[in-house]
């Protein structure tokens, strides 16, 4: 059965606040291989103007994909988790995150769409500090697949 | 202007899942394990979208030359990448080239991911500031 089309504009309260640490922005940054001294030593990213060690780009997704738990678990919304890829991800930065920062995500559902059998949920995740100070935006695109095999797109 | 920036090239393996996987959270068993991979009908094991974004991420900070100097960064995941269980893994290549400025004056990067002599990404573009 499609995803509910009536769900598009539907927003979601703001998630519990993650404190991002520096050791979880060292095991990020060493994970995919960034070697970069503003991810790892204090001291070289506050000599490069961060409040402390910087975060890589993607690393907010720890924070974005633990906060879509809201729509991909809502009963209403009624997606099948095993069926899903990940299609698409944007990002747009106001600034990038730092250790210690507080961050809450605030989910809406953008866009739904059907073809070929299979669903696109579009997502916006305005993501802010816990006083609401804009940080990125992320959006992310998921695709479930029809439940028929040998269907492609 | 268009400009071809100096590719970069970043080796995967098993192992690098694994720490991905724990690193990020995101541990489905697409990622490491072969009978559950291709249970589900994939080629086997392959990686994380986001982990293929995340060398991508390198390469576009690498370029930029600072980690708060991305601006914008998007991919659409168009190819999985498989990782098979050998010493040497696979291979990702990663490519820009400069298409411009945007209004705000950043330059506009668009960006080539591939594997096997395969692109796994799609409209995949970047936003630096300069």
């Amino acid at each position: 059965m499609p995803l509910d089309q009536s769900f598009v504009g539907r927003t979601y309260p703001p998630t519990e606040p993650y404190l991002v640490g520096r050791e979880k922005i060292r095991e990020f940054a060493r994970a995919i291989g960034a070697t970069d001294a503003e991810y790892h030593d204090p001291e070289a990213a506050r000599a490069r103007g961060y409040a402390d060690v910087v975060a890589p780009p993607t690393f907010p997704v720890i924070v974005t994909m633990g906060s879509s738990k809201q729509f991909i678990e809502d009963p209403e919304l009624g997606m099948d988790y095993t069926r899903v890829v990940h299609g698409d991800q944007k990002f747009a930065y106001t600034r990038p995150v730092v250790a210690g920062d507080t961050l809450v995500c605030h989910n809406t559902i953008e866009e739904i769409t059907s073809r070929g059998g299979h669903d696109f949920l579009t997502t916006r995740t305005d993501v802010t500090t816990e006083s609401g100070e804009p940080v990125l935006t992320a959006w992310s695109k998921l695709v479930q697949r029809g439940e028929e095999r040998g269907e492609t797109k | 202007m268009t400009d071809l920036l100096e590719p970069q090239t970043f080796r995967v393996t098993r192992a690098d899942l694994v720490r991905y996987a724990g690193a990020s959270g995101d541990f489905n068993p697409i990622h490491w394990s072969e009978r559950f991979a291709t249970g589900v009908g994939l080629p086997g094991v392959i990686a994380h979208g986001m982990f293929t974004m995340a060398l991508v991420g390198r390469a576009v900070t690498t370029w930029a030359g600072a980690a708060d100097a991305v601006v914008e960064f998007s991919v659409r995941f168009s190819r999985p990448v498989p990782v098979p269980d050998t010493d040497e893994g696979t291979e990702v290549v990663v490519s820009a080239t400069v298409k411009g400025t945007t209004d705000e004056g950043h330059v506009r990067l668009a960006l080539t991911a591939t594997c096997q002599g395969e692109k796994v990404l799609s409209l995949a573009q970047a936003v630096i500031r300069k």
